[in-house]
């Protein structure tokens, strides 16, 4: 059992909603990135989602995009974002990491070295943005044979034509972005969100976990309510990016996962 | 060249939307069911005679094609050996040939049924004829465009406004043609029921590299019935310059089985191809990645993170090319070949004296690498360079080059 499937486990029997928090791996800068990480699962975070920074991140709002480029302008790479997983899994065995991003700088890598490189890590999971199932034989496969979640965006686009497609090499949870958008954007609607929640559990049967739009721990009960979990990811980033001091960034962080928390 | 893999060489792309390793469709999944709906309408109107009448309609009588193939006398005197042609797309309605491509588009977004255009451009010739056909359809039109390309295309920005159309100078990353396609993305996945994407080069998600390229074809067909006409044969080498390719795709498509004919693509050298990275040169500067929807040769660090090209020329300033380009490249069908600004200079003002044309930055690259080669080619060498935008807007970025204080 991979450590997401048996986190949900361990939530599911608690009766307790997935809070996934969001931050840019190196943002501001490699240490205080570092600090972050290693105190969001006191923070109450049951998923550690961690952005690998990318020069154009064409899916993304002006908050994480400024988060990228602070990231890198900071010296942040692969290897470096790496190295958060490895030293957060010296004091935290049981939190799933999930490395989101862009495919480029995977696939200048190299597929087959990162994928054994992240595995060593102890990262779980993989979200890239641009790689739809059409892409599948790209990294979607070789992840899942490699012994990795490969988490699939399902959008307010993906009809029920098209979901099985998407769900098909799926694992670990579906991602549904709330809204037809970019990242920080518009809010996520508790309305809208719960019967695409219902449709896509109905066809897939796995955990989902909703993002994009999710501001507050009021919006994150909400939304919690209605899905198996929330992401929270542009609003922590906007504390991080304003300078905010590591304390107070998780006990922020620490405000939405009790939001989520008490759905 | 790898004759024996491929019975054509313009077979591509693949269902998979590949050329070769190539291409492909690397977007977003909000993305990918327009992408899906684009190419199944694309498809259906390929084969559909009432689409291209109406393109043939305007192709004559609103762009004022077909586009003369000239001979350029004195400019093959001058440089004493091959014959050299110019085909002559600056003469098109709105002064290059981005508006053969934009044509098709936008009829192909009105039998959608989508009213909202969006468009990229960099040196503002794709957004000016992206407001221009917006204008003649009413469809209401948003061009984003790179806040340091603004400043430096000024008389483009009026043109657009001119026409109708919002220019949304982009901020985001560094400010130029690559950040100004990361907004229109961020766009069209915002405004996903009412809006197309009018994309002005041969990359992007497939279908757009194919159907670009398509619409741009008319180039090289011209090429092949004016020089049949002119020679009475086919020309024996096609030179056109290269930011993302879609005028050398248009010309060079066509031609792509006659392995006779030498096919050569001229990228923007800047201030030289080397570790600096201060050009625009991906093919002879970058290597295979994942960028804006397609898998081609990117200018990029060791790291996998795009770098910003470099070039005086704002139309060829963008760190990839079409995924087609890097596919022909890879199997030797073409070459690839890098210009510098400098040089790109000296043809621009060369061919003002001696053929009494102001052309555009972008194809003096193509026309500086002519006056390279052809004084070493015999004089029956039929030449056949691309002349795809006239030079009026890029007077002010030379004047400045050349010392010439342009206050009036």
């Amino acid at each position: 059992m991979s450590r997401i499937d048996a986190k949900f486990a361990e939530l599911r029997q608690d009766g307790k909603k997935a809070f996934v928090a969001y931050v840019m791996a190196g943002d501001p800068d490699f240490d205080t990135s570092l600090a972050i990480v290693r105190g969001l699962p006191a923070a109450g975070v049951d998923i550690i989602e961690l952005g690998m920074p990318f020069t154009d991140p064409m899916a993304d709002g002006p908050t994480i995009q400024l988060a990228g480029q602070r990231a890198l302008e900071a010296g942040q790479t692969l290897e470096k974002t790496l190295q958060i997983v490895r030293e957060l899994r010296q004091q935290d065995s049981t939190t799933p990491v999930v490395m989101m991003g862009y495919y480029n700088p995977i696939f200048s890598r190299g597929v087959d070295r990162f994928l054994s490189d992240a595995k060593a890590a102890g990262v779980d999971g993989l979200i890239v943005v641009d790689l739809p199932p059409e892409e599948d034989a790209e990294l979607c496969i070789p992840a899942q044979a490699a012994g990795m979640n490969f988490i699939r965006l399902a959008t307010p686009t993906t009809d029920d034509r098209r979901l099985p497609k998407v769900l098909q090499n799926t694992s670990g949870f579906v991602y549904y972005v709330s809204i037809t958008g970019i990242t920080g954007a518009a809010n996520a609607e508790a309305g809208d969100v719960g019967p695409e929640v219902a449709r896509i559990k109905a066809a897939s049967g796995l955990p989902v976990v909703v993002g994009f739009g999710i501001k507050t721990p009021e919006a994150a009960q909400t939304i919690a309510n209605v899905a198996d979990g929330v992401v929270v990811g542009s609003a922590i980033v906007e504390r991080i990016g304003k300078g905010a001091p590591v304390a107070e960034v998780l006990a922020f962080v620490r405000s939405l996962a009790d939001g989520a928390h008490r759905a | 060249m790898a004759e024996d893999l491929f019975n054509s060489f313009m077979s591509g792309p693949d269902e998979q939307g590949r050329f070769g390793q190539f291409g492909g469709r690397f977007v977003s999944e909000t993305l990918m069911p327009l992408i899906l709906d684009l190419e199944a309408e694309y498809e259906k109107a390929k084969t559909d005679p009432t689409f291209w009448a109406e393109m043939d309609d305007l192709w004559a009588n609103y762009v004022g094609r077909p586009s003369p193939l000239y001979h350029a006398e004195r400019l093959t005197r001058h440089l004493g050996g091959a014959k050299i042609y110019m085909k002559r797309d600056e003469l098109n309605h709105t002064g290059a040939h981005k508006i053969n491509n934009v044509l098709g588009q936008i009829i192909l977004a009105r039998r959608m049924g989508k009213t909202r255009i969006i468009a990229e451009t960099g040196a503002g010739q794709h957004g000016v004829a992206t407001a221009t056909v917006c204008a003649k359809f009413g469809l209401k039109c948003i061009v984003y465009m790179g806040a340091h390309d603004v400043e430096r295309q000024a008389p483009n920005v009026f043109r657009m406004r001119l026409l109708g159309a919002t220019v949304i100078p982009v901020t985001s990353g560094r400010g130029t043609l690559k950040d100004a396609m990361n907004d229109a993305l961020r766009d069209w996945v915002t405004n996903v029921r009412d809006t197309f994407y009018c994309i002005g080069t041969v990359a992007g998600p497939h279908p757009y590299p194919a159907m670009v390229r398509d619409f741009q074809s008319i180039i090289g067909k011209e090429v092949r019935e004016q020089m049949a006409a002119a020679e009475g044969r086919l020309p024996d080498t096609l030179v056109a310059a290269i930011g993302g390719g879609s005028n050398a795709m248009g010309l060079f498509y066509p031609f792509l089985d006659d392995k006779d004919v030498r096919i050569i693509g001229v990228e923007a050298g800047g201030k030289g191809v080397n570790a600096k990275m201060e050009h625009c040169a991906s093919l002879t500067g970058g290597r295979p990645g994942v960028l804006h929807g397609n898998r081609t040769y990117l200018l990029q660090d060791d790291d996998g993170q795009i770098l910003e090209g470099f070039s005086i020329s704002a139309g060829l300033d963008y760190p990839g090319i079409g995924p087609e380009h890097s596919w022909l490249h890879d199997v030797g069908r073409a070459e690839y070949v890098a210009i510098t600004d400098v040089e790109a200079l000296e043809a621009f003002q060369l061919c003002c004296l001696q053929e009494g044309i102001i052309p555009a930055l972008e194809p003096s690259h193509a026309l500086a690498h002519v006056m390279k080669i052809a004084p070493k080619l015999p004089k029956d060498h039929l030449i056949c360079m691309n002349m795809c935008g006239r030079g009026d807007k890029d007077i002010f970025t030379v004047a400045r080059h050349l010392g010439f204080d342009m206050k009036i």
